[in-house]
């Protein structure tokens, strides 16, 4: 049984190099398909990994609060009241919130920031000190925010890496001088380490990070007692649920929300970030899906097209094959091995090419700066070679099916 | 001889080609005769004559409207197509006016074709090779047909002809696209395998030279067997 799969398998490749040039032009559409495929899912499952990465980098225990809620009727989603800083301070209560280690207050604004004569326009982010906890942030240089700094409302600030290099040219020896923030002079105390793209594009490594107190007391006076994000971290990973809670009903008491009434604000830990982020690389694997489909169809029909050229070419052969005692399935098997060694070479073409062009952006993308790595794995290349086989016994039944039921006599006959 | 089991008994042979819906065309008419084992017999007949339908069914290539066909004693006029099929691989060998050789495929190849359809794998090319050398081409073993002449082309598919042993062996014109010296070697090959293997050998011709190289000679017209006549050969 192996010997005479061996046996077909080799007639087909023979008979598919005495016309080369068709047989390319034939597995072009598959090859090209499965290329597409191979590539995108490669570039899609590099920027997952990333992505991922990065939300885990967001600190284990993290969670989020913030004002609004998308499930709420989007006609009370209006004059919602802001967070507070004494949202923040309820929270740090621990007879009411036990689940909860840190809380850290956040307030959030655009700034323009200025040294010399180089202006950026970034992010500012005034915070407490645990910031650096809650977010697993560590500085290469310098130190991050005290206590001290907070209760003397001090114009300090630490900078991100890639800001420092827009303002200074270098990411070190910058501690020590003095940046412009709306014009207000701060003193550089320390450089955050590099975290990478914040999500899709961009960096969250050209921001500022800033006392909360100060900024209230100097840049956004009328911002005071407001907070856009309260990050909190529970004391330990099985305790994200109870402090999720636990923030849940001291909000909705102190927001005055009747029972029953929706939440106005939306709670998030970093495994719904993560969940989220997987429903949209789902969508993007229906999608991708959907594309191979479509190429897949066209090329099985390229290589249907030619395998019933095939066999009206040599429907004498058939015929001799007959005579010499080849049976219906003899024949059916000969041409649907031919049409499967087409498809096949075509996937295996494809999965090449698509790698190759999965490097060639990895590659392209190094060269701007940006991390995107093609990762080409095992189950991508099993499921495209399966598909291009299934391709061609799909495509492949119908030619081989109308030669072995020709006739003998005719096919012996036919000019 | 008339004791012996007939190699080929054909009875009230009826072969009817429907073209259309009510156009009937007869090739054969109620066609009988008997072939012994060993036996040397040519089929003679202009075309229209019936003689290309009546080599196909004699080869189970086809199958007779009406009529019986027993081939070394067994029924064949009703088998299906797989049965038909290994008949063919086992019992009958062809050899054609164009030689049909399959062009890719080295003489070797050719040769044991009909094997890989009867199952046998092991010992193929050695099989192959000892066809080819009784055929007198054991040094053009893998030369591809194009590399050969017609004279050779022939001995090539006299070899796949022989290859399974068969029990007959239906050569239609074999001699149409060679010059009458390569012809005549051609014709003493397949006489020689006849007479020293003892296969059945039979001759579709309208050549009368060729004809008369036979025992016997079964002139066909209009779908009737008109005469036969004994050439004293032998």
């Amino acid at each position: 049984m192996l010997s005479t799969l061996y046996l077909a398998i080799t007639e087909a490749l023979r008979s598919l190099a005495a016309n080369k040039l068709r047989s390319f032009l034939t597995i072009l559409g598959i090859v090209i398909g499965v290329a597409a495929v191979i590539a995108l899912l490669a570039l899609g499952r590099g920027a997952q990994k990333i992505i991922t990465e990065n939300i885990q980098g967001l600190g284990t225990n993290l969670i989020l609060v913030g004002p609004g809620n998308p499930q709420r009727d989007p006609a009370a989603q209006l004059n919602i009241p802001p967070l507070k800083l004494a949202d923040a301070y309820a929270l740090q209560d621990p007879q009411a919130a036990p689940s909860l280690q840190y809380v850290v207050p956040l307030l959030r604004r655009s700034v323009r920031v200025r040294y010399g004569d180089k202006t950026y326009t970034t992010l500012v982010f005034a915070v407490t000190p645990e910031y650096r906890i809650v977010r697993n942030y560590n500085v290469i240089e310098g130190t991050f925010l005290t206590e001290e700094h907070l209760l003397n409302r001090a114009s300090v600030a630490v900078i991100g890496p890639e800001l420092a290099k827009i303002l200074f040219g270098r990411d070190h020896d910058v501690v020590g001088t003095t940046i412009f923030i709306q014009g207000y002079p701060f003193r550089v105390i320390g450089v955050l380490e590099y975290k990478g793209a914040a999500g899709f594009g961009g960096t969250q490594d050209d921001r500022v990070v800033i006392p909360l107190t100060t900024a209230y007391a100097r840049l956004f006076p009328e911002d005071r007692g407001k907070v856009d994000v309260i990050m909190a971290s529970a004391v330990s990973p099985d305790r994200i649920d109870a402090a999720q809670e636990e923030i849940r009903q001291i909000l909705r008491v102190r927001r005055r929300l009747r029972p029953g009434e929706e939440d106005d604000f939306t709670i998030f830990t970093q495994q719904e970030f993560l969940q989220i982020f997987q429903v949209i690389t789902g969508v993007l694997t229906v999608f991708l899906g959907g594309i191979a489909a479509i190429s897949l169809l066209v090329g099985g029909i390229g290589i249907m097209n030619i395998m019933l050229v095939s066999v009206t070419e040599r429907t004498r052969e058939i015929g001799l094959r007959k005579a010499l005692g080849a049976r219906k399935r003899d024949i059916l098997i000969q041409f649907l091995v031919e049409a499967v060694t087409l498809s096949l070479v075509g996937g295996l073409l494809g999965i090449l090419l698509g790698w190759g062009i999965a490097r060639g952006v990895e590659l392209v993308a190094a060269r701007f700066d940006t991390t995107l790595p093609a990762v080409v794995d095992l189950q991508a290349i099993l499921l495209a070679t399966l598909f291009s086989a299934a391709v061609g016994i799909f495509f492949g039944f119908y030619p081989a099916n109308r030669a072995a039921n020709l006739e003998p006599v005719e096919a012996l006959r036919y000019e | 001889m008339t004791t012996e089991t007939p190699v080929i008994e054909v009875r009230d042979l009826e072969k009817v080609y429907r073209l259309g819906r009510n156009v009937e065309v007869p090739a054969l008419q109620g066609v009988s005769f008997t072939i012994y084992p060993g036996e040397a017999v040519a089929i003679m007949g202009p075309s229209g004559s019936g003689k290309s339908t009546l080599m196909n069914i004699l080869g189970c290539l086809d199958k007779p409207t009406r009529g019986e066909y027993y081939l070394d004693g067994q029924r064949v006029s009703d088998l299906s197509d797989d049965e038909l099929a290994h008949i063919r691989n086992r019992k009958v060998g062809f050899v054609f006016q164009t030689f049909n050789l399959l062009p890719r495929m080295s003489a070797l190849e050719n040769v044991a074709l009909p094997l890989r359809y009867a199952g046998v794998l092991r010992g193929a090319r050695e099989r192959a090779r000892e066809a080819l050398e009784r055929v007198g081409l054991g040094d053009r073993l893998h030369h591809r047909p194009n590399e050969l002449s017609g004279g050779q082309q022939q001995r090539v598919a006299i070899a796949r002809a022989i290859i399974n042993n068969p029990s007959i062996i239906l050569a239609d014109e074999p001699t149409g696209n060679l010059d009458s010296r390569t012809g005549r070697e051609i014709m003493d090959l397949l006489l020689t395998l006849n007479r020293e293997q003892g296969t059945t050998l039979i001759v579709v011709t309208h050549d009368p030279e060729v004809a008369h190289m036979m025992q016997r000679i079964l002139h066909i017209r209009d779908g009737r067997l008109l005469r036969e006549e004994r050439t004293g050969t032998r």
